[in-house]
């Protein structure tokens, strides 16, 4: 009991629950008083990231630190085994930074109908599940907190979202919980051919040593494919997403965009690849196929839409395309810039949902025919969302830039054993899907920024950037501009890691 | 001329049983004697006389060692302790829910408990029956009263045809069943399962006739737990019949037919899976698909939870199909399904126990009743929430770790038929989850329908009923290994 208290790690899942359970007997009227208590926790459990952050040791960035291995569910062989390395670290602290700058943002934000006391509870068990499914290290676990995360986003879209709420909660519920259900199926079946474990190190080490037939590899991995490429989204099981992303409330869009996408990226590096390399060589071509078309058919939705909000979660397909290309090219390079990727697009998009819902709230419409002058009326945030959408789109110097090119370039050259050609001609297509999100990006911009403002909101009076919305985004900026100068940052943080992974991946 | 010895009576194994008894007699005098105005007091007396029963389980529970009696035909081991202890515990939540449903509906009150506890004594016993006539006694003593129950809304067409569907289907299984009994008997020679046992392993085994009278107890336990085709019943009864009542009949009733399934196959017919282990698949795909298939289209909340156990009722089936010759992947199998009845007890009462809160101040049924419940009634719609979620299997509520030992079953099994069934489990969790949220979505996102937001009074002892399932349902979800013990319930494989 003791060494589980005392590991931060631990405390990472248990400061949201305390915080939640605090909320929960507090009163519904007391608004101020939910707020800070919300606001302390999600800081006090971003004190405790930062606390790993310190005590990490870097040069050994590829072990799994600050472990706790206890028992937990001994009937089925589970265990409470939580840790981090290069590549969960940057991805726990992007889930809580994220948590407490939404905390921020919501304090004169609350969506209809309101009700403080359980948008903020439901918005700390979304951190619980988020953050555990980063630090767990034990497949059951695992899945615990990659479900754990379900409940809250569907009540959080189906009760504060917009008109079409109920269609597009009930849609994300189902299609990702299909997913798991197959997924769940592939980790038994790994736990039955792979040594009676859970556990995922002990995976890798039992099937690097002792092999798994080719076969039942593939169908296993088939299984968790599922699971981990609806979370992403991946084409063709993307169509969740829009709807989704456009229902949410904005902080439930830049939760969903900024970190739960990166669960369904993050279970492939985790989990799908290590423990079943050689599954992976085998999809690995399919799994880049479907990554381009996300690519480019997110590219050329994004070009479609009317919707400011549809426009961003369409972007999202393309640029968690980039992501998957990357891992699919099984090289560390790739994938050091499809993790790279997702950090660079948690920032990102999370920042350009926030500005989507911020002007929805000043011009009460999200239409791009509608909108314009932004950068007359509320110059700030005008230039705010250029800065975005010059990161998103991949300028050099911002953080996308470096999740973008290095995955592009990282599929000239793929792991032993894929083919060249195939892979290159991919890079070709993502090299022309970029070329599209310059355009979508630009006209974006160009729509709601320039230009003088349409005739019905000349007279309105439109705010510039509020203090909390200050609050909450200047960290984010800075995350992209710091990251943009310094790449190295984060690279140095993971590389450790993935030459773990690749080493196994080019190793049986 | 033989002369006739008593058997040997394990005082203290049959300790339960007893006291239970002496509470069913003790209850039906004193209706006689208490005044009308203060029947309550027979209510309360049971309750107490309940959880007196509860305290020998826990002494025996402690104590260990098997006790077989009268050569093997009663039995109390752990499985049967667990599964007492299931009963006397949903006996007692269903007390606690009908308390006030019964006095307030003006119903007779005594006569209520008298009933409910008799048929609680005959799940008592078929926890230890392992013997073909001790089944059918234990059986018949814990219908025949639920026969009567379901009627107890006397003035109330449906539950009249509820209790005589229920009647009439029931007693049609059970000649069904008795004549596959008479069947196995008859190739066997004995009624004891552990004799039949070794019979069928034998050469008595390979007879044609064994297979018709294992197929024909298989089918009328079929209609008691309602699996497909065997459910017709279930919807009608289970809307007609008083709230409280279904769920016992849900819970309680379905929990006795898969008891008594369970000693069936893993104690009797366990060398023969190659007779049931098809036809419990047919019947666990079949089940689970129909009941959720169905379950979408119901307006109705105790209709739509009449379907949602019949496709539960398939989940607990499907270990049942997956057992092959692999003791491993038996004693696996096993623990999926104690577990899943014990899990589903919970979330099932609890939901039944919104159903009949919410039903005070709406007076509907409907599922578009709940509209808006958040707004005037949070805590039961956190709790309402929490037992269908859980009945979906979302973690980290109890439900989701009944469904995964489900699927661990089969694929510890991992014959490619459990692989294509656990499959079918999976997409059908999916098809679950869209009627559960409805429910959800009724209480979280829908305006209150005639704009009446006056609080939903929930009475003590109704309170007490949800407090004990969502506990139960919070705590085995997040730490499962409360049950310390549960490998040791795999007992009944040898």
């Amino acid at each position: 009991m003791k060494d589980f208290l005392a590991s931060p790690l631990t405390w990472t899942v248990l400061a949201p629950l305390l915080g939640m359970l605090v909320l929960g007997v507090s009163s519904r009227a007391a608004e101020v008083w939910l707020k800070v208590v919300a606001l302390v926790t999600s800081l006090v459990t971003l004190g405790f990231g930062v606390e790993v952050l310190a005590r990490f040791d870097y040069a050994d960035s590829r072990t799994l630190q600050f472990v706790v291995d206890k028992r937990w569910i001994d009937v089925i062989n589970s265990r409470y085994h939580v840790g981090v390395d290069g590549i969960s670290l940057p991805l726990l602290l992007l889930s809580m930074v994220i948590t407490a700058m939404c905390v921020v943002y919501s304090w004169d934000h609350f969506p209809e109908p309101r009700n403080p006391k359980a948008f903020l509870m439901l918005l700390l068990v979304l951190e619980i599940g988020m953050n555990g499914t980063f630090i767990a290290q034990d497949l059951i676990l695992f899945f615990v907190f990659f479900e754990l995360v379900l409940l809250p986003m569907y009540f959080m879209i189906g009760v504060w979202g917009g008109e079409n709420r109920q269609y597009a909660s009930i849609k994300f519920f189902l299609f990702t919980l299909f997913g798991s259900a197959l997924m769940i199926l592939g980790f038994l079946a790994l736990y039955f051919k792979a040594g009676n474990t859970f556990d995922i190190p002990a995976l890798v080490a039992n099937v690097s040593r002792s092999g798994l037939a080719h076969n039942t590899q593939l169908w296993i991995f088939g299984g968790l494919f599922m699971g981990f490429a609806i979370k992403v989204p991946m084409f063709p099981f993307h169509t969740w997403l829009p709807d989704a992303h456009t229902e949410a409330p904005t902080v439930g869009s830049v939760i969903l965009a900024a970190v739960l996408l990166k669960l369904g990226t993050y279970g492939f590096v985790r989990v799908a690849l290590p423990i079943l390399p050689g599954a992976a060589r085998s999809w690995a071509p399919w799994i880049g196929l479907l990554a381009v078309i996300g690519i480019i058919y997110g590219a050329l939705g994004s070009l479609a839409q009317r919707d400011l909000k549809r426009l961003v979660a369409f972007s999202s397909v393309a640029h968690m395309g980039f992501v998957m290309l990357g891992i699919s090219t099984l090289t560390s390079f790739g994938i050091n810039a499809a993790i790279f990727g997702m950090v660079a697009h948690g920032l990102i998009t999370g920042m350009l949902f926030f500005l989507a819902g911020s002007i929805h709230e000043r011009y009460h419409t999200r239409e791009l025919s509608r909108l314009g002058g932004l950068l007359v009326q509320a110059p700030r945030m005008g230039w705010i969302l250029g800065f975005c959408a010059m990161a998103s789109l991949g300028l050099p110097g911002l953080a996308g830039f470096w999740g973008e090119f290095p995955a592009i370039l990282s599929a000239y050259q793929p792991a032993a054993g894929l083919s060249e050609v195939l892979f290159r001609t991919y890079m070709v297509v993502a090299a022309i899907g970029t070329v599209f999100a310059a355009g979508y990006l630009l006209w974006m911009f160009q729509r709601t920024a320039f230009g003088v403002p349409r005739e019905e909101f000349v007279d309105a009076h439109i705010h510039d950037v509020h203090p909390p919305e200050w609050w909450a985004w200047t960290p984010l900026l800075l995350g992209i501009l710091v990251l943009g100068v310094a790449p190295g940052l984060l690279f140095h943080v993971t590389n450790g890691a993935v030459q773990t992974i690749t080493a196994a991946l080019t190793g049986s | 001329m033989p002369v006739f010895h008593a058997p040997y009576l394990d005082y203290a194994a049959l300790a339960p049983e007893i006291v239970l008894t002496g509470v069913v007699i003790a209850v039906l005098v004193l209706d006689l004697v208490v005044d009308e105005t203060r029947k309550y007091l027979v209510t309360q007396i049971a309750g107490v006389g309940v959880l007196a029963s509860l305290v020998p389980i826990v002494w025996l529970a402690a104590n260990g060692h098997d006790r077989p009696m009268f050569g093997g035909a009663y039995v109390v081991d752990n499985f049967a302790l667990l599964m007492k202890g299931l009963f006397l515990a949903t006996g007692y939540v269903v007390l606690l829910m009908g308390t006030n449903y019964i006095s307030e509906g003006d119903y007779y009150e005594g006569e209520f408990s008298f009933l409910l506890l008799s048929s609680v004594l005959g799940m008592v016993v078929m926890s230890s029956a392992r013997d073909l006539i001790t089944i059918f006694v234990a059986l018949e003593l814990l219908s025949v009263p639920a026969y009567m129950l379901a009627g107890w809304r006397k003035r109330d067409l449906k539950s009249n045809e509820a209790a005589l569907k229920y009647y009439l289907l029931g007693v049609l299984a059970t000649g069904v069943m008795l004549y596959g009994m008479s069947l196995v008997f008859g190739a066997t020679g004995t009624t004891v399962l552990v004799q039949i046992s070794r019979h069928l392993n034998g050469a008595s085994g390979a007879r044609q006739v064994v297979a018709l009278g294992i197929f024909f107890i298989v089918v009328g336990f079929a209609f008691k737990v309602s699996a497909v085709p065997f459910h017709f019943w279930a919807p009608d009864t289970y809307e007609g019949a008083p709230t409280p009542v279904t769920a016992f009949l849900s819970v309680g009733s379905k929990a006795a037919g898969f008891v008594a399934l369970l000693q069936l196959i893993y104690v009797g017919f366990f060398g023969r899976h190659d007779l049931w282990a098809p036809l419990f698949w047919v019947l666990a795909a079949a089940t689970m698909t129909v009941g959720n298939l169905v379950a979408l289209r119901q307006t109705n909340i105790v209709r739509l939870l009449a379907y949602s156990s019949v496709a539960q009722a398939g989940f607990i089936l499907v270990p049942l199909a997956v057992v092959g010759d692999n003791t491993q992947a038996a004693r696996s199998a096993l623990t999926a399904s104690i577990v899943y009845l014990l899990i589903y007890a919970a979330m099932n009462l609890g939901a039944f126990a919104i159903v009949i809160a919410v039903a005070r101040k709406t007076r509907s049924g409907e599922v578009e009743s709940y509209g808006g419940l958040f707004q005037y009634a949070p805590g039961l719609t956190v709790l309402m929430t929490f037992f269908m979620f859980s009945l979906a299997g979302i973690p980290p509520l109890g439900g989701w770790f009944a469904k995964f030992l489900v699927f661990r079953a089969a694929l510890d099994a991992g014959t490619p038929w459990a692989v294509v069934l656990a499959v079918i489990a999976g997409v059908n969790s999916v098809i679950a989850l869209f009627y559960y949220a409805s429910v959800a979505r009724q209480m979280w996102m829908s305006p209150v329908p005639d704009e009446d937001r006056t609080p939903v009074q929930v009475p003590p002892a109704l309170a007490a009923a949800l407090a004990i399932s969502v506990v139960f349902v919070v705590a085995i979800g997040v730490y499962p290994q409360a049950f310390a013990r549960l490998g040791d319930l795999a007992s009944l494989v040898r």
